[in-house]
């Protein structure tokens, strides 16, 4: 049934759905609503046979989490932000020990500065732990893509994220259809784990391993992750078939085949780049999109096949590798893998600066222009930039970078002065 | 999961109530099975006995640790019929017991992080309830680092959400897997790789450090008790009480380390005894966040020696020695004499259980605690 659902309460039936038998959490902004709507449906029995474990930090709900797992119960958590970070530890080891964790990332800024707006810095920064990274480009893909996400890690054996954009998605109204129970029921089989804490037959889960083999316990936690780039796409069509609509898979182009500029992002601002990809295009330009929804696994031939006929590709990035640049970028150069195609990183959007049409239009026909540069910030003041970077530099204890900035900017506390 | 603080307990199996006979064979430290009715001997005189940690582990010689965790598990084991899954800190137990693909542990393990360990038992005993296994318990464990350190506030979650969790900290006083550094657990003065003998003040610093057991008590959590492998009868008999119980429980063992307290392996079951004779490591349970029962002092040491057969504390004792420390120390063995009430009150000797006076409270206590184990609702 098609209702008008905040993206968090959407998230969090469909999650109670795929009937987790332990859900663990820790409070954070803007994950709260999620957890909130899940520990009350384990309340009034909607959500049965589910433990809700109200932790003591993120560190600690994702250790629950394998603890859960581990002992062989269908598991979730969510975090964003400071506490995808806080996990970091017990992300790597989820995924090394190979626990079918699925977590939702309300996607947001890391401090500091702090900051608890949009962006992907959380997610971007624990691209290397070895969980999956699908990203939603809507509330119903957000739905979506965590029944698919549980199918794909038990399958595996893996752990998940569901990265959907903090506030632009978790807190947006919108029509959204939840899948059915049944729907849900048929399409995800009960949990049965690879390895599981048993009386009748113990393991040791977890030991310690040296140099003679940890290559190749590495190299497991690689093939995983390789042999996800196929049931991803696979399980995305089953889901097509079950539910009716289309959800997830590797990557989605829009308007790009016979394109000659090919924007690439993750995330909800595929919305506007689709808008202004219209706009263009009705104007003449040739130019596409295309929408990256698994991060990781990296779907470097995918990539290359969708971009492969462009003549420049622009990465819109919503995360910032501090000295280099782009971190999605660095993905797409290595699947294009060859010098004729004009590759841009367009930093934008971060700490939750809006990224507007026209602001993508101006980026793009300076593009159309040849103006764009290898590594550009969408609507960068670089003025406030360069008058702090010269107070720096001064050497009188200029004081927190931030305050200059902001009173550089004439703004007082929460607006303009 | 729900608090688990207001249920009954299970039922201690038989076997936790210590008989009130004479242990210790005269003159010696040990305490003897062999004296005992064969109904009445430790968990480790059974064949049938679990072996939860088998041979073949890499511990050190006299590890306390190793033999602590043994008579602990094994006596989870007996009191589970063997239906235990155990959550291990990283440390000394885990890297000893588990070299892949070799394994010492014959009971369902998992170590994930250093911090974690208190956490993951609570994800392992929430499924278990998910699942509706009521059979199956739930074991917690790691060493000081890991538990009062950087495990602290998983453990204090753990303790205050209720969950049914048994975890046993295994305290030898250091850091010693990765070359014996300082934790919060490091006696004052001892040397450690980070308070060397050094300057004014060497070895650790006075007035810091914490008492997990007391911080554990002020979760008003069901159990708490400390112990050491000076008295294996006594933590088997503890563990097993605790299991008898439901809610979080937390049993603090003084575990000597041969390598980082630089004594003879011949003396780890000595040197604990020596901690507790001479006061520096009180012996008690406490039920709700009270003290139910202290281990009395059988025979009273000055600390200094205890101090003497560790090479930790050797810079006490070289040139003109530090008496000035060694009186500090002697100073904080008294206090905890005073305030766990370690000798009873009208014997000057000490000799408790010749006296039958602080001893005979205790032996109460312990009936009360054996009661609440068997399901019966304390006062």
């Amino acid at each position: 049934m098609r209702s008008q659902l905040e993206g968090s309460q959407a998230v969090a039936r469909t999650v109670a759905r795929c009937r987790p038998q332990v859900v663990s959490a820790y409070p954070i902004t803007p994950q709260t609503h999620i957890v909130e709507a899940i520990s009350r449906l384990v309340r009034t029995g909607e959500l049965e046979g589910c433990e809700f474990v109200n932790v003591e930090s993120e560190f600690a709900a994702c250790s629950v989490a394998i603890g859960a797992s581990a002992a062989g119960a269908r598991t979730y958590t969510a975090t964003a932000s400071q506490g995808l970070l806080f996990m970091a530890e017990a992300l790597f080891n989820a995924s090394g020990l190979g626990l079918p964790i699925v977590m939702t990332v309300a996607n947001r800024a890391l401090g500091a500065p702090i900051n608890i707006w949009n962006d992907h810095s959380d997610a971007m920064a624990m691209r290397d732990c070895g969980w999956v990274q699908l990203y939603a480009g809507d509330n119903q893909e957000a739905v979506d893509l965590h029944v698919q996400a549980y199918r794909l890690a038990e399958t595996l054996s893996v752990p998940v994220m569901v990265c959907m954009d903090g506030f632009v998605l978790t807190h947006a109204l919108e029509p959204i259809t939840l899948p059915d129970q049944d729907e849900v029921d048929a399409f995800l089989p009960a949990f049965e784990p690879r390895q599981v804490l048993d009386p009748d037959e113990p393991v040791t889960i977890g030991a310690m391993v040296g140099p003679e083999a940890f290559t190749e316990v590495r190299y497991l936690s690689h093939a995983r992750q390789l042999e996800a780039l196929d049931l991803i796409p696979q399980v995305a069509i089953e889901f097509a078939q079950s539910f009716g609509r289309a959800s997830g898979g590797l990557l989605t182009p829009y308007r790009s085949e016979d394109a000659e500029t090919i924007v690439l992002a993750l995330g909800s601002v595929i919305g506007t780049i689709a808008d202004v990809v219209d706009e263009l295009r009705d104007g003449g330009a040739s130019i596409g999109a295309v929408a990256l929804k698994s991060f990781r696994p990296s779907p470097l031939s995918e990539l290359a096949l969708a971009l492969g006929g462009a003549k420049r590709v622009i990465v819109l990035e919503r995360a910032l590798a501090a000295g280099i640049g782009g971190i999605v970028t660095a993905d797409v150069l290595r699947a294009l893998g060859r010098a004729d195609v004009e590759v841009h990183t367009v930093i934008a959007g971060l700490g939750g600066r809006a990224i507007t049409r026209a602001s993508l239009r101006g980026m793009l026909e300076r593009a159309f222009g040849g103006e764009l540069g290898e590594l550009e910030f969408l609507d960068l003041n670089t003025g406030v930039a360069e008058r702090e970077l010269a107070r720096q530099r001064e050497g009188r204890r200029p004081g927190p970078h931030a305050e200059g900035i902001l009173r550089d900017l004439g703004i007082v506390a929460a607006g303009p002065a | 999961m729900s608090p688990s603080r207001d249920r009954g307990g299970s039922g201690g199996p038989d076997g936790a109530r210590r008989s009130p006979g004479p242990y210790y064979q005269t003159g010696t430290f040990a305490v003897g099975g062999r004296l005992l009715d064969e109904g009445e001997r430790a968990v480790q005189a059974d064949e049938g006995r679990a072996n939860a940690i088998t041979k073949g582990h890499r511990a050190c010689q006299g590890c306390g640790e190793a033999l602590g965790a043994r008579y602990a598990l094994d006596a989870a084991m007996r009191a589970t019929g063997g239906r235990l899954i155990a959550a291990n800190a990283t440390g000394c137990l885990e890297v000893f017991t588990t070299p892949y693909p070799e394994s010492s542990w014959q009971l369902p393990w998992i170590h994930s992080l250093f911090a974690n360990a208190p956490a993951v038992a609570t994800g392992v005993a929430a499924a278990l309830r998910a699942k509706g296994r009521s059979d199956v318990r739930v074991v917690g464990q790691g060493g000081d680092g890991g538990t009062v350190d950087i495990g602290l506030a998983c453990l204090s979650g753990m303790f205050e959400r209720g969950d049914d969790v048994l975890y046993i900290c295994y305290d030898n006083q250091g850091y010693m897997n990765t070359g014996v550094q300082r934790s919060a657990a490091t006696p004052p003065a001892a040397r450690t790789a980070t308070t060397e003998p050094l300057g004014e003040h060497p070895g650790n610093a006075f007035g810091q450090g914490k008492s997990a057991p007391l911080i554990a008590m002020a979760h008003e959590i069901p159990y708490v008790a400390t112990a050491t492998v000076a008295d294996l009868r006594d933590l088997e008999a503890k563990v097993t009480r605790a299991m008898g119980l439901h809610g979080p429980r937390y049993v603090h063992v003084l575990v000597p380390c041969p390598l980082g307290w630089g004594s003879a392996p011949a003396e780890t079951i000595l040197i604990a005894r020596l901690a507790t004779e001479s006061g520096l490591f009180p012996v008690f349970e406490a039920l709700d966040g009270r003290i139910v029962g202290v281990s009395t002092i059988r025979r009273r040491v000055p600390v200094e020696e205890y101090l003497r057969r560790q090479r930790r504390f050797a810079h006490l004792f070289e040139g003109d020695g530090r008496p000035d420390v060694v009186a500090h120390l002697q100073a904080l063995a008294d206090r905890n004499i005073e305030r766990f009430r370690l000798i009873a009150a009208d014997d000057g000797t000490g000799d408790a259980r010749a006296s039958g006076g602080a001893d005979a409270r205790a032996d109460a206590d312990i009936d009360l605690l054996d009661a609440l184990a068997a399901g019966e609702r304390g006062p």
